[in-house]
């Protein structure tokens, strides 16, 4: 990457700077997230109507849709972790969504954020599950009525898989955004660079042109998508962690 | 990859502050944000719900409403329908009455008025009888120059006026 870095240069896009005190672009974008997360809550909630507008439906249905989630997915139970799913589902979906306005940071690329999230969740579900189980909670490396001699091989099999969520959770995210991003900046060079060959150019740009408005299109369903996926694993996780299968 | 170059000392302070933020959003959504809607739908459910019922409740009465009225048109019309029989009934009787008593009227009239072509008959063929006897004793003296007896004219006449009657 380092010689074609001079002409197709796809990473940049995801360079932390410093803004102050550790504080990054990236972080900046987190901010911003959050400021139109409230916003979207606190000012389309103000009127409390009766027959929504239309920024107060917009935050019925994202209330609603993953109330229900939650409800379907972990049961009464799980009613206690819907603040934390809203805010992580819009967290994400808001991460997502603001890396699609050029210039802007796109967080969620960034494999120490979508980690550390994913490790959040994990600690959550796993404190959960022994809150509420204690040390049966250990019973589930085992299933019952496996034989005892399988032990050593099912229990490594169970853990590894227990902590490989943190892993498939956060890689997931990240993997899908940064290679949406790297396609749309590839193919936005490449109309850059055939549109300087002159008037054979311009005509052979709208192929990749094309292809690059599609692609936008496709990355709002990636954004969206991304963050529903987010969401739902850490409620059927935590249907695990409640119900121990 | 700048993801990847964790050598970078921005890489964790990103994720710090992705802590403080997340944490601090989560606060604000928890507490401040998600309440509200809790309240309008649950709200919005109940109004909508005490709607349904006070439309339900309208609903019975205006059925109870169209049901009394039903009955009260129902029995009206049997109250008129009997009234026009009472009435239908007594102008018939009243019909008949009067039917007869004319029937008997002109039954009457017409035995009286026999009775009176009778008597009026029975006059006519006396005056004839008297005026007949006397032309025949006129005649018979012109022709025969001898005045019958009496006694033998007017039998002779009723003679014939009995035969004549019988052949009427």
């Amino acid at each position: 990457m380092a010689v074609e870095g001079k002409t197709i240069d796809a990473l940049s896009q995801f360079e932390l700077t410093h803004v102050a005190a550790g504080f990054t672009n990236s972080n900046l974008y987190m901010l911003i997230g959050g400021v139109a997360i409230s916003a979207l809550m606190v000012l389309g909630m103000q009127k409390r109507a009766r027959v929504p507008g239309r920024l107060q439906s917009l935050a019925e249905v994202s209330y609603e849709f993953i109330y229900n989630m939650v409800d379907e997915q972990v049961g009464r139970e799980g009613r206690k972790f819907f603040p934390f799913v809203f805010t992580l589902f819009m967290f994400v979906l808001f991460g997502n969504l603001l890396g699609m306005l050029p210039y802007a940071f796109t967080f969620t690329s960034h494999i120490a954020v979508t980690f550390t999230l994913a490790l959040v969740v994990f600690i959550l579900v796993t404190a959960v599950a022994l809150a509420i189980h204690g040390t049966k909670f250990f019973s589930y490396f085992f299933p019952e009525g496996a034989p005892i001699a399988l032990a050593p091989i099912i229990i490594p099999v169970e853990i590894i898989s227990y902590l490989s969520r943190v892993v498939s959770l956060s890689v997931r995210l990240f993997a899908n955004m940064v290679a949406g991003h790297v396609m749309l900046k590839v193919f936005a060079t490449f109309v850059v660079l055939l549109g300087s060959l002159g008037v054979i150019g311009i005509i052979g740009a709208a192929a990749p042109l094309a292809l690059n408005v599609a692609l936008v299109g496709f990355e709002f369903l990636v954004a969206f998508l991304q963050a529903y996926v987010f969401a739902i694993l850490t409620c059927i996780y935590l249907h695990d962690a409640v119900h121990l299968h | 990859m700048p993801q990847l170059e964790f050598a970078n000392p921005l890489i964790l302070t990103q994720v710090l502050w992705l802590l403080v933020i997340f944490g601090a959003l989560y606060v604000l959504i928890s507490k401040v944000a998600l309440p509200p809607v809790a309240q309008v739908l649950a709200d919005r459910e109940a109004a909508i719900a005490a709607d349904l019922e006070a439309a339900r409740a309208l609903k019975a009465e205006a059925d109870a409403a169209i049901a009394a009225q039903e009955k009260a048109a129902a029995k009206a019309r049997a109250e008129a329908q009997a009234a026009l029989r009472q009435a239908v009934d007594a102008a018939k009787a009243e019909a008949a009455k009067a039917e007869a008593s004319l029937g008997e009227r002109l039954a009457a009239d017409l035995a009286a008025a026999e009775a009176r072509i009778e008597a009026a008959k029975t006059q006519a063929l006396g005056a004839i009888r008297s005026i007949a006897a006397e032309a025949a004793a006129e005649a018979t003296a012109k022709l025969t120059g001898t005045t019958p007896e009496p006694g033998a004219v007017v039998a002779a006449v009723d003679a014939a006026i009995a035969s004549s009657g019988k052949g009427r």
